[in-house]
């Protein structure tokens, strides 16, 4: 069996991986050639990191506006500490709530800590959608805020991948 | 866009193979062929449909470090400091939302310490105080979006 990609080829197959995936038919097999290595090792690699959760998303960034989900709202709440993780549990699997996270207050500039995101095709009906759910979940009393956007300045992965000399490479 | 595309884009959602011909697998599942699909995909980057293909790292699974952050931004400064922002690698994304706190953004860095700085290097460059609010737990991630 072929010994793994040694550091620096991780360390590169990982930068080459956040620009995104060669469009071509062997991907693994290009990116293999571009790190100086074969794409067995590669597609070994990207395995490991698949099975450890590396990765957190396999697929697709989608330009939501495009695809007609031009309504947008994040759905904040201020919920009593001592409730948050089964209100937070609750709301990450009602269907339509795409993300649920707690996040810290910032008093008093910022009361709320749980932020859910809802992603939908007109916002007259997400609107009725998060009011039938907070009614459903006898959340309405709890203060809350929805927070359409209404405009998307950038949308890509980020940069993350540390480059050989240690300091974060510029995109 | 038609239903090929519409089928792509959801089979693609849920990841590609971890093959070497991964094409060709999901060609057959979609009834199509490699080099279809590959100019379907690249039709639907090139129209901004989507914005990016391929595996995304869990950040901070590798050590780095995410945050969202908000600003509160005059409304005639609005375009400015979007722009300020757009220059910044560490912005992933950003969004005007209906708030008094109306300019919303993700940054992406390599460590919690490059978001610190990060945060103080826009409210220099902007004079705004950012809110950062990092993820404390997560209930749900499942961005799934069938077109």
């Amino acid at each position: 069996m072929k010994p793994g990609l040694n550091p620096k080829q991780v360390l590169a197959l990982r930068r080459h991986l956040e620009a995104g995936l060669p469009l071509v038919s062997r991907p693994y097999q290009d990116l293999a050639e571009r790190i100086k290595a074969d794409e067995p090792q590669v597609l070994e690699q990207m395995r490991q990191w698949n099975e450890q959760g590396m990765f957190r998303r396999m697929g697709l960034v989608l330009n939501h506006r495009a695809l007609g989900f031009a309504a947008n709202a994040m759905l904040v709440l201020d919920v009593p500490d001592a409730l948050i993780d089964e209100v937070g549990q609750r709301l990450g699997r009602v269907p339509g709530i795409t993300l649920c996270y707690q996040r810290p207050r910032r008093l008093p500039d910022w009361r709320y800590n749980l932020f859910c995101m809802i992603h939908g095709r007109q916002r007259d009906r997400v609107e009725a959608q998060i009011q039938a759910l907070l009614e459903e979940h006898l959340l309405s009393d709890l203060p809350h805020q929805l927070l359409f956007s209404t405009q998307m300045f950038k949308q890509c992965g980020g940069r993350f991948a540390p480059s050989s000399t240690g300091v974060p490479r510029r995109g | 866009m038609d239903d090929l595309d519409r089928r792509l884009i959801n089979r693609l959602q849920l990841g590609l193979p971890l093959v070497r011909h991964p094409w060709r697998v999901l060609a057959e599942e979609l009834g199509s062929s490699s080099s279809e699909l590959l100019d379907r995909l690249h039709a639907l980057l090139e129209d901004g449909v989507l914005t990016r293909f391929g595996p995304m790292f869990d950040i901070e699974r590798l050590g780095g470090a995410f945050t969202l952050a908000a600003l509160a931004v005059p409304e005639e400064r609005f375009e400015e400091v979007a722009e300020q922002l757009h220059g910044m690698p560490e912005v992933a994304h950003n969004y005007r939302r209906e708030h008094a706190w109306n300019m919303w953004f993700v940054l992406g860095c390599p460590t919690v310490q490059g978001i610190t700085e990060t945060l103080q290097r826009i409210e220099r460059l902007t004079g705004l105080v950012p809110l950062n609010l990092p993820k404390e737990e997560t209930y749900h991630v499942g961005l799934y979006f069938p077109v």
